[in-house]
């Protein structure tokens, strides 16, 4: 199947509209007041539960591109990516502006007293530099370095997950399930980089 | 084209969204009336409570609107899920009811809730709801005064602890399948705090029988506590000499203490207890700063004279 560089183009947008969708929904939801009882928390955990998502999205094009040999799934990772560090960054500042008000002394009193919110700005600071040079260009200039920075995504997925457990009361159902679905996508890594080892 | 007149409606023609809710309303209080009517005279009514006289302690709060206390409940018997909670507590049966009263009282045995409630005259308490999790309501509960019914079983001097116990029914209560807590769920209050004229036991809310989700047919409300420890659809209260073992202290000592007093100096080890978020209030408005006992501490505060509300936390 050939797909000329409009078709391309299309498609690109047309991802990048259903990417933005659960955002659309969000903003929609807030502003009929659909947000329920505790709408920050909702808010909150909706864009979180959102970032999470991408980056295991992220995580998979890889491993399902070698697998289904469907090269053209790599042209849209940089978005996934993107839109990972995207919902990072709603879920931070709902945080930052919705819970804490922009309150310095909020910020300070509440932030140390939990590791779960410590562990959730790790993640966010690894995910910027991932963001800042997720250009072609910057690819070009990084070269062999570009990969090994952006190998630091593996990193951010599993403290994301560490965050996740950390908040959790006693239901730990869900982040079981992303830890398990992040488990497998770096253990097909783990495989695919010894292979061609073994043929050299 | 299946979809060319779609234009042809003007905007003025839409309904406006509050108008639609309003109707929605109206045919749901139609509808509820006539239900009712035909059921049974008792059910005519659609507010079971309408005419119970506001009790003491109630301080002039704003109310928490009902959609938001009966949608937003941590009901674990159920599911974790604050929201699903309304609509799978929906096949709990709570008429007829039974609570067994055993322990260090006089008098013990199965008291039917009906006879329960005729020997304790109701009223309405607007209490402040906080939850450990930082959030808060103000709910207005209807109910009696938790120490004057427990006079009623006479507990002896041995009696040190009250204990209560939630109904264990995995049929219904679906969430007691899981292990999210030790089933049944417990809760216990020192004689002194059970006796405390704060303490209450509730039936209903916002003039009307209590909703499943929010506890019905009889829950704790103390006031000056977190919400955990106001155990929902009683079925057992034991009179005990030793601390009972609590559902939330078995699932995490270090985290959720039996006195489960609200502090703002005492963190919960994972966020901070200093702040809340007020229900209810537009999404800009801040967090209220917590108050020690929740507010309660004139009417509290003596039963923990001398205490390390550090180490007792």
């Amino acid at each position: 199947m050939r797909v000329s560089k409009k078709g391309w183009a299309v498609i690109k947008i047309a991802v990048f509209l259903l990417c933005l969708a659960p955002f659309v929904f969000l903003v929609n939801d807030t502003i009929q007041d659909q947000l329920g009882a505790n709408p920050i928390e909702t808010l909150h955990f909706r864009l979180g539960d959102w970032a999470l998502r991408f980056l295991c999205i992220g995580l998979a094009i890889s491993p399902v591109k070698r697998f289904f040999r469907q090269a053209w799934l790599i042209r849209f990772r940089r978005m996934i990516g993107l839109f990972a560090f995207f919902y990072a960054t709603m879920h931070l500042l709902v945080y930052m502006v919705l819970d804490l008000s922009l309150s310095w002394d909020a910020f300070v009193d509440e932030v140390p007293q939990s590791p779960y919110i410590l562990v959730g700005l790790l993640t966010y600071v690894l995910l910027i530099p991932l963001a800042v040079t997720s250009t072609k260009a910057m690819q070009r200039r990084l070269g062999k370095k570009w990969l090994r920075l952006h190998q630091c995504v593996y990193l951010a997925c599993i403290s994301a997950i560490v965050h996740y457990f950390w908040l959790v009361k006693s239901d730990f159902n869900e982040p079981v399930f992303y830890a398990a679905v992040v488990f497998v996508l770096l253990a097909l890594r783990i495989r695919v980089k010894r292979k061609p080892k073994l043929i050299s | 084209m299946l979809f060319k007149d779609k234009k042809a409606i003007k905007s003025s023609e839409i309904t406006d969204q509050k108008v639609f809710h309003d109707r929605r309303r109206i045919i749901k209080a139609a509808a509820g009336t006539a239900l009712g009517s035909m059921m049974s005279p008792a059910a005519y009514a659609l507010k079971k409570y309408q005419a119970i006289p506001v009790g003491p302690y109630s301080a002039s709060l704003k109310v928490t609107d009902y959609e938001d206390v009966a949608s937003y409940t941590n009901y674990y018997e159920f599911t974790t899920n604050k929201t699903d909670a309304t609509v799978l507590a929906k096949g709990l049966k709570t008429n007829p009811w039974k609570v067994k009263v055993e322990g260090e009282a006089e008098k013990t045995g199965d008291f039917d809730l009906e006879d329960i409630l005729k020997a304790n005259p109701l009223e309405e308490r607007i209490y402040r709801f906080r939850c450990v999790e930082a959030w808060s309501m103000v709910v207005p509960w209807i109910g009696f005064p938790l120490g004057k019914m427990l006079q009623q079983f006479k507990p002896t001097s041995k009696a040190k602890f009250v204990e209560f116990t939630t109904l264990h029914n995995p049929d219904i209560m679906i969430g007691q399948r899981t292990g999210s807590l030790n089933w049944p769920y417990i809760e216990g209050l020192r004689i002194d705090e059970a006796m405390n004229p704060l303490s209450f036991l509730a039936t209903g809310m916002y003039d009307d029988e209590l909703p499943n989700q929010n506890g019905a047919p009889l829950r704790l409300v103390v006031p000056w506590k977190y919400g955990f420890k106001s155990i929902k659809a009683i079925v057992k209260i034991r009179f005990s000499e030793t601390m009972p073992a609590t559902a939330w202290n078995k699932r995490a000592e270090g985290e959720y203490g039996f006195y489960a007093n609200v502090n703002p100096e005492v963190a919960h080890p994972r966020w901070s207890q200093s702040r809340e978020r007020v229900l209810g209030a537009s999404i800009f408005t801040p967090k209220r700063n917590t108050e020690i006992f929740n507010g309660y501490g004139e009417q509290v505060a003596s039963m923990y004279s001398g205490m390390d509300l550090k180490k007792y936390f």
